[in-house]
C-alpha cells in the first residue's frame, strides 16, 4: 500500500536524502546549537568590562588618577556594587596621539584634566559607550571632589533565570530557525529541484502535485520537531531557561510558524530558476526578519512608524508568540497568542494561495 | 472519442513555438509537421539550438505550443493529459537525481506515480544495472546514471519513449549500452522517439529520421532513403600541401565526382564510384602540382546528408560559418 503512495514515497525520500548527508546535519541541528550556545555564554551575566579611556598628559593627571584608583579600590572590596559598576582604566597619552584615537573609533573619550580644576571630556555623544564613559568618569571625579548624595538609593539587580539576555535570546533563535529552514528546505530546495531538471521530470509522470508538494511540507515539520527540542534543551539544561507554560502551545506556535515560512519559500520558488535568483530573494526576505523581528533585540527601539510592519512579519509574531508562552505561562486563551496564530495563518494561507497559483512547474 | 489503437503514435501539425525575446520574438519551432508511427523508433536530428528539445518538451507536454495541433496516442494534452503520462516515459537531458538515493530506491518512487508500470527489479535489469541497484547514485559512472535516467521513463511500462540526446558525453561503450537497451525496446513493439545530434546513432537505432533545422524540418525519411537522395554513395576526403587553397570546383569536373566541398581541414567529394573517381583525382592533383597531404574514403552517412543540406555540420561548432568563398561554393554544390 504504501509502497505504492507517492506521498509517502516522495516522504521517504527526502529523509534518506536528509539523515545520509552527515554535513546537512551539522548545518540544521549542530550549527544552531553551537550559536545558541555560544551566544549564551557571550552574554551571559558577569563583570561588566572595564571602561578604557584615553587621558592628555599633564599637570592633572595625578589627582584624576588618585580619583580613579580609589574608586577602582571601593569596587574591589564590596559585592554588591561590584556586581555592575565597571572599573576604570586610564591611558595616559600626547594629546594629538589621543585626539587621533578618538576620532578613529579607537578609544570612546579623551580625557583633558588641565590643572584639575576643570576637566574637559572629547566625545561623541551619538556613540552610546562614549555618553556612558563620560558619566562614570564624571561620578568618580565628582564623588572624589567631595559630592554627596542628597537621596538615598537602592539598585535592585534582576539575575533571575526567565529575565536574563538568554532566556530572551533561545525563543528567538527557535523562531530563527524555523524560518531558515522553512526558506531553505522549501524554497532553496525546489528552485534546486528545478535547476536539476527533476522537477520536469516529476511533472512528466502522473504524480499527484498535491502529494509532491505535501511530502516536502512534512518532511519540513519533521525536521522542525528535534529542532526545537534540541533548542529548548539547550535552554533548559544548559541555562536552566524555564517553560512557564504548555509544551505543546509551544510546539503548535513553531509549526504555524513553519508553515508559514514554507510558503514564504513556495513563494521565493515560485519562478527562480538560478541559484543566484532564489539567493538574492531569500536574503530580501530574510535580512528585514533577523534586523527587525526582535531575535537578538527588542523591536520596540526602532521607531513608531515603523513598528505596524514590524508586527506584520511572520519572524516577530513567532518570537513574541514562543515568549509568551515560555517565558510568561501565557495559554491558548490569551489575546496575544491568539493574535499571533491568527497572523501566521493568514501568512500560510496568503502565500500558499499566491504560489500556487504562480508556481512554474517545468 | 474513441481511441484509434492503429492510428499514429504521435501527430504534430503546424506546430509553432515563439519565445518573448528582446527586439522580435525568439521563433524555435517554425510550423512543424510530424507523424511518428507506432512501434517505430524515430530520430529527431539536427545541431543544437535546432529546435528539437523545444519540439520534443511540447510532445511530452511539458511546454505548450503557440500554435499547431499535438495528439499523443489520439489524445490531446489540454483534455487526456494524466490518461498520456499515465501511457508515456520521459528520459530528459542531464536530470540530476537525488545522490543519495539508490537505484532501486529511485526507481520504486518513480514507480509509485504510475498505476501500471513494470517491477523496479525488471526495470533495472532492462538497463542491465543489476549489480549496481543497491549503490547510491553519486557512486555511478556518468554512463550508469544515464541507463538510470532511462529507467525512470521505462518504469511506468510505457507505450512511448521519448529520449532528449540519451547518449550526449557518454564514452563509446556507455553508448554502446544504451544503444542495446532502445533496441530491445523496439523488439518489445514499443514507439521510441530520439533526438540525437549523432547520425551514426539515427543510422544504427532509427527506422525513420526527419533533419531539424531552425525549427523547421528539411527531411525525413529512412536513413537509407537520406542517404540516396545524395546520389553518390561514397565520399572521399583528402587533404593536400599547399599554401593558398584551391578552389574545390576544380574537382566537380572529375569522373564520378557529384559534388565537392571545402572543409576545415581539406576537401571532401560525394562520388559515385572510387575505382573511376581516385585515379581522376591523383592526376588532377600531379597536374596542378598539388602533392596529397591525407586519403581517406568512407560510405556516405547522414552526416553528409545534413551538411548537403544545410551547409553546416550538425556539431557546428566544428565549423563556424566560415568565408563567402565557401558559402558561394556550398550554395552551387546544393543546386548539383
Amino acid at each position: 500500500m504504501l509502497q505504492q503512495s507517492p506521498f509517502f514515497q516522495l516522504y521517504l525520500a527526502r529523509l534518506r536524502e536528509f539523515v545520509r548527508q552527515p554535513a546537512r546535519i551539522f548545518w540544521v541541528y549542530g550549527f544552531p546549537t553551537v550559536l545558541a550556545v555560544a551566544l549564551g555564554f557571550a552574554f551571559q551575566n558577569r563583570p561588566p568590562a572595564p571602561v578604557v579611556v584615553d587621558v592628555v598628559s599633564g599637570p592633572g593627571v595625578e589627582s584624576l588618577r588618585a580619583a580613579v584608583d580609589a574608586h577602582n579600590a571601593r569596587l574591589a572590596s564590596s559585592a554588591e556594587a561590584a556586581g555592575w559598576r565597571p572599573t576604570i582604566v586610564l591611558e595616559v597619552r600626547p594629546e594629538a596621539e589621543a585626539v587621533k584615537r578618538l576620532l578613529t573609533g579607537k578609544t570612546p573619550l579623551v580625557i583633558d584634566p588641565d590643572e584639575g580644576a576643570k576637566v574637559s571630556f572629547r566625545f561623541d555623544p551619538t556613540r552610546p559607550e562614549s555618553a556612558a564613559a563620560r558619566e562614570t568618569v564624571d561620578h568618580v571625579i565628582q564623588r572624589a571632589a567631595g559630592r554627596g548624595d542628597p537621596v538615598a538609593t537602592a539598585d535592585v539587580l534582576i539575575t533571575e533565570p526567565g529575565s536574563r539576555y538568554i532566556d530572551f535570546l533561545i525563543p528567538g533563535l527557535i523562531g530563527l530557525n524555523a524560518m531558515g529552514g522553512g526558506l531553505w528546505g522549501v524554497g532553496f530546495l525546489l528552485v534546486n529541484l528545478r535547476i536539476g531538471k527533476l522537477l520536469k521530470c516529476y511533472i512528466a509522470t502522473p504524480m499527484p502535485r498535491s502529494e509532491f508538494l505535501g511530502a516536502i511540507l512534512a518532511a519540513r515539520l519533521t525536521f522542525l520537531l528535534p529542532d526545537l527540542a534540541v533548542q529548548l534543551g539547550v535552554g533548559v539544561f544548559l541555562f536552566h531557561m524555564p517553560i512557564r507554560g504548555s509544551l505543546w502551545l509551544v510546539v503548535l506556535l513553531d509549526v504555524a510558524g513553519a508553515l508559514s515560512f514554507a510558503g514564504l519559500g513556495l513563494l521565493i520558488a515560485c519562478r527562480a530558476a538560478t541559484t543566484e535568483t532564489v539567493s538574492g530573494l531569500m536574503n530580501l526576505v530574510m535580512m528585514p526578519m533577523w534586523l527587525l523581528s526582535g531575535v537578538f533585540f527588542s523591536y520596540e527601539r526602532f521607531p513608531a512608524a515603523v513598528q505596524p510592519l514590524i508586527q506584520a512579519l511572520p519572524l516577530t509574531q513567532l518570537v513574541e508568540g514562543l515568549r509568551l508562552v515560555i517565558l510568561e505561562g501565557a495559554g491558548i486563551g490569551r489575546p496575544e497568542i491568539l493574535r499571533v496564530l491568527a497572523i501566521l495563518a493568514a501568512w500560510t494561507v496568503g502565500t500558499f494561495w499566491l504560489a500556487l497559483r504562480w508556481f512554474k512547474w517545468s | 472519442m474513441t481511441i484509434d489503437a492503429n492510428g499514429p503514435a504521435i501527430l504534430a501539425r503546424s506546430l509553432r513555438k515563439e519565445y518573448p525575446g528582446r527586439d522580435a520574438p525568439v521563433i524555435a519551432v517554425d510550423g512543424l509537421d510530424l507523424e511518428i508511427r507506432r512501434g517505430e523508433c524515430f530520430g529527431l536530428l539536427g545541431p543544437n539550438g535546432a529546435g528539437k528539445t523545444t519540439t520534443v518538451e511540447i510532445l511530452e507536454g511539458l511546454n505548450q505550443p503557440t500554435s499547431g495541433l499535438v495528439e499523443v496516442l489520439g489524445r490531446s494534452w489540454d483534455r487526456d493529459a494524466p490518461a498520456i503520462r499515465e501511457r508515456i516515459g520521459v528520459t530528459l537531458q542531464e536530470t540530476h537525481f537525488p545522490e543519495k538515493e539508490s537505484v532501486r530506491e529511485l526507481l520504486t518512487v518513480f514507480r509509485s506515480f504510475y498505476a501500471r508500470g513494470l517491477d523496479v527489479d525488471d526495470a533495472i535489469a532492462r538497463v542491465s544495472l543489476e549489480s549496481k541497484a543497491d549503490a547510491l547514485l553519486d557512486q555511478l559512472s556518468g554512463g550508469q546514471r544515464q541507463r538510470v535516467a532511462v529507467a525512470v521513463g521505462l518504469v511506468g511500462d510505457p507505450e512511448i519513449l521519448f529520449l532528449d540526446e540519451p547518449t550526449t558525453g557518454l564514452d563509446p561503450q556507455s553508448r554502446r549500452q544504451l544503444w542495446d537497451v532502445i533496441l530491445d525496446l523496439k523488439a518489445r513493439g514499443r514507439t521510441v522517439l530520439l533526438t540525437t545530434h549523432y547520425m551514426d546513432e539515427a543510422e544504427r537505432l532509427c527506422d525513420r529520421v526527419a533533419v531539424v533545422d531552425r525549427g523547421k524540418i528539411i527531411a525525413q525519411g529512412s536513413p537509407a532513403e537520406l542517404i540516396a537522395r545524395l546520389g553518390g554513395e561514397h565520399v572521399v576526403e583528402f587533404a593536400l600541401v599547399e599554401e593558398a587553397p584551391t578552389d574545390p570546383a576544380v574537382f566537380t569536373a572529375l569522373d564520378s565526382v557529384l559534388a565537392a566541398r571545402a572543409e576545415a581541414d581539406g576537401y571532401s567529394l560525394t562520388v559515385g564510384e572510387p575505382h573511376r573517381a581516385l585515379p581522376a583525382l591523383l592526376d588532377a592533383l600531379e597536374e596542378i602540382e598539388r602533392p596529397l597531404a591525407r586519403l581517406t574514403t568512407r560510405h556516405v552517412g547522414l552526416e553528409d546528408v545534413f551538411v548537403a543540406l544545410t551547409g553546416r555540420h550538425l556539431r557546428d561548432d566544428q565549423e563556424s560559418d566560415g568565408d563567402a568563398g565557401r558559402r558561394r561554393f556550398r550554395r552551387k554544390s546544393r543546386r548539383r
